[in-house]
């Protein structure tokens, strides 16, 4: 099935990955207090764990209770049933809810978004971070000061603007100012500048790579790691993002964000159905998290000690 | 840098007497693509940003200077009349205290909390990653879902937190009608999206700390309560700066717990937990509908986050270096206390082979140099690894 080349190629890929963990295992304990960790500290862990699942525990037990029950008492019943799936069932089924619609706009939003944000960080991160050229202090010090401003700030001019080239209630108002990110190009150029080494690319260009061959051969492959992380974190953010959504898209033309509102528009007193849906609308990114969480994980620790 | 200029070619670099070649067309193009690279691959980056960003921004300052209505458009040039209208408006400051009442509640025992809980981490654990990915969970919940399911958990009547306090004979707390009780909800909702990622941020400055500082803190005496606030925290200190800049960004932003929080979206009938952006949107697209006042808000808000921003930074930074009589920690303090460790660990393990050098008997004691035939101590982990990623896996 597989030809000589694929099977070197993942045959030195594992034998990467393991000497790696070799050396990881080998290596003295990392951090600080490397002391074996008591009971006291599972159970404290534990009981941070269990805090941060309860609300969303909670959603599902007022989602597989009904309205009057959760109007009288704080906890209708103690595990979730399957009336749940009744719930997710209206849900999903409602036409003015327009759930799926909703689903399928935000994943085209925070697809679209993340991968646009992190090929151009990485273009701009390798060229302020390996590259000279006229200019580059200055517009480097010009990025990372608009890391600060809000994006709160600039949004009566973008509604005009939006509503001035016919895009307002269109998935396309939200997705080109997501396009690019200060603090992605801010990220992958301190990354660059530490992962990358200049032998590397210098390496390349005798070999007589051009630039953006160097580019796509070298510097991607060595930004990977950070583009993993800043992919994650930008799919993150727009998939839960509500503010600017919410004053540009209507209902008819939602995204899973909207979802809420919708559904605490048209069922307010059905708190059983309300819930439902909320969790049905954060089931996606949980579930997404379930397979990429350790790798976000990673990538946020990764940043914190440069940032 | 020497790569960034292009490549002489060999052979134009022979003899003076021999005339210089010209330079091929691909050469030329060679050169040109040296030259002209960098700035194509920022140019996507500034012509979006430019797009998104900066006109907006500046568009903001044009727009507040004009009687701007959400249906009529562009009206007739005020001058300073909208920000003057918008402060004198009662309701701007309320919003701007909530602002920051909610923002105290929020970021003050978030940073705690965080800084605690990354401590817990910070140790051998088994299944680390299970823990660590535990704690960001709440990350990935929107804001507006967590807003809804809070709304819940804070219910005036038959809410699950008054029914908890109940249990410890505290009475119902009026969530949805007090005003600092709705701050103090409201809070509750960024810091459960926020604690676990603040927690991972510490964690890894932890991690960064040299293990040397912990073995000399053992050395003389110090206890775990007494290691974490004279060895963790002081090493920490720019992570902390860090952390409570951004959350001062996010926190003067909040918008989506609030219009979740109650069926209007509002801050409530007296509008006691209305935050800025909230008001702002109130006026730009509520009753109001003026763009003009609302770009004028806009502003206000930004020149607030400039300065809160400031005054943390020289708060933290006062802090942190310790005023009082915390430990002033410069790189040259870690770099003695570095020393210290390494003597330390050099009279532990000098006192087995036959003598040290000099011979005298209370080398030990005290701290001299380091002698030389003990091996330099390892850098500390956190610098070694290229590929940061690794260490977590």
């Amino acid at each position: 099935m597989s030809s000589v080349a694929v099977t070197a190629q993942t045959a030195g890929a594992s034998a990467a990955r393991a000497a790696a963990k070799r050396r990881s295992r080998g290596r003295a304990p990392v951090g600080g207090s490397a002391r074996r960790a008591g009971k006291v500290t599972y159970i404290l862990l534990g009981a941070v764990l269990l805090i941060s699942m309860f609300p969303l525990y909670y959603t599902l037990l007022l989602g597989s209770s009904d309205p009057t029950s959760i109007a009288q008492s704080p906890i209708p019943q103690w595990l979730p049933d399957a009336s749940l799936f009744t719930q997710f069932a209206t849900v999903i089924t409602d036409s003015n809810i327009n759930f799926w619609l909703a689903l399928w706009n935000s994943t085209l939003i925070a697809v679209i978004s993340s991968a646009s944000v992190v090929l151009f960080s990485t273009l701009a991160g390798y060229s302020f971070a390996k590259l000279n050229f006229r200019g580059r202090g200055p517009l480097l010090v010009f990025v990372i000061a608009t890391m600060a401003v809000p994006v709160q700030l600039g949004i009566i001019p973008l509604y005009i603007l939006m509503a001035e080239i016919g895009w307002y209630g269109k998935v396309q108002a939200v997705i080109l100012p997501g396009l690019v990110t200060a603090f992605g190009v801010f990220w992958m150029t301190q990354y660059l500048s530490e992962a990358l080494p200049y032998e590397l690319i210098e390496a390349a260009r005798v070999d007589g790579a051009s630039m953006i061959r160097t580019f796509w051969s070298i510097a991607m492959p060595a930004a990977l790691p950070a583009a993993a992380m800043l992919g994650l974190f930008q799919f993150v953010q727009q998939w839960t993002n509500y503010f600017w959504p919410s004053i540009i898209l209507t209902n008819e033309n939602p995204t899973l964000p909207l979802v809420v509102r919708s559904l605490q528009a048209n069922y307010f007193v059905d708190y059983s159905l309300v819930m439902g849906g909320i969790f049905l609308v954060t089931l996606p990114l949980l579930v997404l998290f379930f397979f990429v969480g350790r790798q976000l994980v990673a990538g946020i620790m990764a940043g914190a000690v440069k940032g | 840098m020497a790569l960034l200029s292009p490549t002489k070619p060999a052979h134009a670099r022979g003899g003076p007497d021999r005339p210089p070649r010209r330079l091929g067309f691909s050469q030329r193009l060679g050169r040109l693509d040296v030259k002209l690279s960098p700035y194509l691959y920022i140019s996507p980056f500034f012509l979006l940003f430019a797009v998104v960003g900066l006109f907006p921004l500046v568009y903001t300052a044009i727009v507040s200077l004009y009687d701007w209505n959400l249906l009529g458009g562009q009206g007739d040039f005020v001058g300073m009349a909208n920000y003057v209208a918008v402060l004198q408006q009662p309701l701007f400051w309320k919003s701007v205290v909530n602002t920051f009442s909610i923002f105290l509640f929020s970021s003050v025992p978030q940073v705690i909390m965080a800084i605690t809980i990354a401590a817990l981490l910070d140790q051998n654990l088994r299944a680390a990653t299970f823990w660590r990915m535990g704690v960001l969970v709440p990350f990935v919940v929107a804001p507006v879902a967590i807003s809804m399911i809070f709304g819940r958990l804070y219910a005036d009547q038959y809410g699950f937190i008054n029914e908890v306090l109940g249990l410890v004979g505290v009475d119902p707390v009026a969530w949805h009608g007090d005003r600092l009780a709705s701050h103090f909800a409201i809070s509750t909702m960024v810091n459960y999206r926020w604690t676990g990622y603040n927690t991972l941020i510490f964690l890894a400055a932890m991690q960064a700390v040299p293990r040397e500082l912990y073995e000399a803190a053992v050395i003389d005496g110090a206890g775990r309560v007494r290691q974490f606030f004279s060895v963790t925290v002081p090493q920490i200190r720019a992570t902390v700066i860090f952390v409570v800049i951004t959350s001062t960004v996010g926190g003067m932003q909040i918008f989506d717990e609030v219009r979740m929080y109650d069926a209007q979206g509002l801050g409530g009938p007296n509008r006691d937990w209305m935050t800025t952006v909230v008001y702002l949107y109130d006026v730009a697209w509520g009753n109001q509908k003026s763009f003009g006042r609302a770009a004028a808000v806009a502003w206000l808000l930004f020149l607030l986050i400039v300065l809160i921003g400031m005054f943390n930074f020289l708060l933290t930074q006062r802090i942190a270096t310790g005023g009082g009589r915390g430990p002033k920690v410069s790189r040259r303090h870690t770099k003695r206390l570095l020393a210290e460790a390494r003597a330390a660990a050099a009279s532990h393990d000098g006192a087995v082979p036959s003598a040290a050098p000099g011979g005298t008997p209370g080398a030990g004691q005290g701290s001299p140099p380091p002698p030389p035939s003990i091996p330099p101590v390892p850098p500390p982990a956190g610098t070694q690894s290229p590929n940061p990623g690794e260490d977590v896996r």
